[in-house]
């Protein structure tokens, strides 16, 4: 069975669409790359899948049920800033989570649990390569390390689905490269499953077993927002020689915007 | 020669420019208090620093004649007492009206209006209520700072938590966190730096209506002792409470500020 359906999804602003008919299966241990134009509603797509915000019309399913009303610990998340808490060390940003879990009132750990929770930190944050700085604040950090601190929050509490929107964008190339490496070798290590939005084709190919191309299909020349996007292309990446030529050749995003 | 905006004064320089008007003003009144005496030996607007003296030592140092007291600390203590109180009750109530306000919308949408409402309302004007409803007793005091800082602590505080990031909000969800946890561990931590913040420049206001409720209706208080000497054009006493009033306020400020770098070391983590 499908760990994630979505059935004929809308999401609509104000009367204006900006997915429509969206219809998806993902399996456990895919790894989903979501690219389109900027407005093609990739990250709203995302938001959904959070509950972040709610979809006008249709299903999202997880694990058969319906998506809960709000956000939660089964679906862990990576936005491309804000995700790590400033005033919280690298360690107590990890174990923030277990803390959560661990202490419904007080949402703090005292004593030998509070020590077991830090050190439960400690191991992930080896994972991500950022022990040595587990004292620090993340304003002390770099970008890329910031991004590897919320990737080890975010897995601290194995969740079902990780969502990533847009999580190397502000890197540098060597740094985003560094990332790279430590998602792929993340996901094979743990087989979770993995949405990331990008705008960055490479890095979708580069990275996902399956590529999501969000575009608008239809187009109205008097009213351009009459219409919402929806997934054009769904091409498993396993096997290049179902990917469409000009994909490879323009290694450009359909340009869903300049209708 | 390089630009006056590249220029910038050493360690000892910044000190002695700071010194400066402070040193300025105090030549400018020993020059202008010993003009006016030297034309009128009694002349009682710009005393002699050494009535000045006198004056302190007989309100701070020895026990009033008829009381018993001595002055000046009977009337920090009542003072600050009624600060500190009025204070107190304004964060306290800054704070849950804010952190609320801020976080979450059917709050926010039910109550903001109105506290920006009740914050249009000039402290002042409602003084003469607070004297009918609290009394003349120390109640009314308390009440008028409350009154005249809370508003703004509350609205100050409600931006701040509107500011988080969303991304945080839902961040500490997918970590599993409660609406309460997340009051506790990821709004309050981040908005208390900006509370002392908010309360060191209310520190102003507190001791302005302070002082006018004291100055209406009061039995003892810095305010009171002031408006009480001024019916004996007593500047010597007058100066060195207002001097002694500044340095009050002052010391708080800088209270604040040591208690909040110490106590939130992440907020100037990163910076140089």
């Amino acid at each position: 069975m499908a760990l994630l359906s979505v059935r004929d999804l809308w999401k609509e602003y104000a009367g204006q669409p900006v997915l429509e008919r969206i219809n998806l299966d993902v399996e456990p241990g895919e790894f989903c790359t979501i690219v389109g134009a900027s407005g093609c509603g990739k990250s709203t797509f995302l938001r959904l899948l959070l509950s972040q915000e709610r979809q006008t019309r249709g299903r999202i399913l997880l694990d058969g049920d319906p998506l809960p009303d709000d956000p939660g610990p089964d679906r862990g998340v990576v936005f491309q800033r804000y995700s790590v808490f400033p005033h919280l060390t690298v360690r107590e940003n990890v174990a923030l989570g277990l803390e959560f879990r661990a202490a419904p009132l007080l949402g703090r750990l005292f004593g030998s649990a509070r020590r077991r929770a830090l050190e439960e930190a400690d191991r992930s944050l080896e994972c991500v390569g950022l022990h040595h700085a587990a004292a620090k604040y993340p304003a002390e950090l770099s970008g890329g390390m910031q991004q590897r601190l919320a990737i080890a929050q975010a897995l601290a509490l194995k969740p079902k689905v990780l969502l990533l929107d847009e999580p190397f964008g502000a890197l540098d190339p060597a740094t985003r490269g560094q990332m790279h490496e430590l998602v792929t070798r993340l996901w094979r290590e743990d087989r979770m499953t993995v949405f990331m939005v990008t705008h960055d084709m490479k890095e979708a190919f580069a990275l996902g077993t399956r590529l999501l191309v969000f575009d608008k299909v239809r187009h109205d020349p008097q009213e351009p927002a009459a219409y919402g996007a929806t997934i054009t292309y769904d091409l498993p990446l396993n096997d290049t020689s179902s990917i469409p030529v000009h994909f490879l050749e323009r290694q450009k995003v359909p340009q869903c915007l300049t209708a | 020669m390089r630009r006056i905006i590249n220029r910038r004064p050493d360690r000892l320089g910044t000190l002695l420019l700071g010194a400066l008007p402070f040193l300025i003003l105090a030549a400018l009144y020993v020059t202008g208090s010993a003009l006016r005496l030297a034309e009128n030996p009694n002349d009682k607007l710009l005393p002699a620093l050494s009535s000045i003296g006198d004056a302190i030592v007989r309100f701070a140092a020895q026990p009033h004649k008829r009381t018993g007291e001595v002055v000046l600390w009977l009337d920090t203590l009542a003072s600050l007492r009624r600060l500190a109180l009025g204070l107190g009750l304004a964060t306290l109530a800054g704070l849950v009206v804010g952190v609320l306000n801020g976080l979450i919308p059917y709050v926010r949408a039910g109550f903001a209006p109105f506290v920006a409402a009740l914050s249009m309302v000039p402290p002042m004007a409602v003084l003469p209520i607070l004297f009918i409803v609290f009394g003349l007793e120390e109640l009314s005091k308390v009440m008028l700072i409350a009154i005249g800082v809370a508003p703004y602590l509350m609205r100050d505080l409600a931006l701040r938590v509107e500011e988080l990031p969303a991304e945080q909000l839902v961040k500490a969800q997918t970590l599993g966190a409660s609406t309460w946890q997340i009051v506790l561990r990821v709004v309050l931590p981040q908005v208390l730096p900006r509370l002392i913040d908010g309360v060191r420049l209310s520190l102003g206001p507190a001791w302005l209506f302070l002082i006018a409720a004291e100055a209406i209706a009061a039995s003892e208080g810095l305010g009171y002792r002031i408006f009480l000497v001024r019916r004996y054009l007593s500047m010597d006493v007058i100066l060195p409470y207002v001097a002694w009033i500044t340095l009050l306020a002052a010391a708080a400020d800088l209270g604040l500020r040591a208690l909040s770098r110490r106590a939130f070391p992440w907020t100037r983590a990163g910076r140089a």
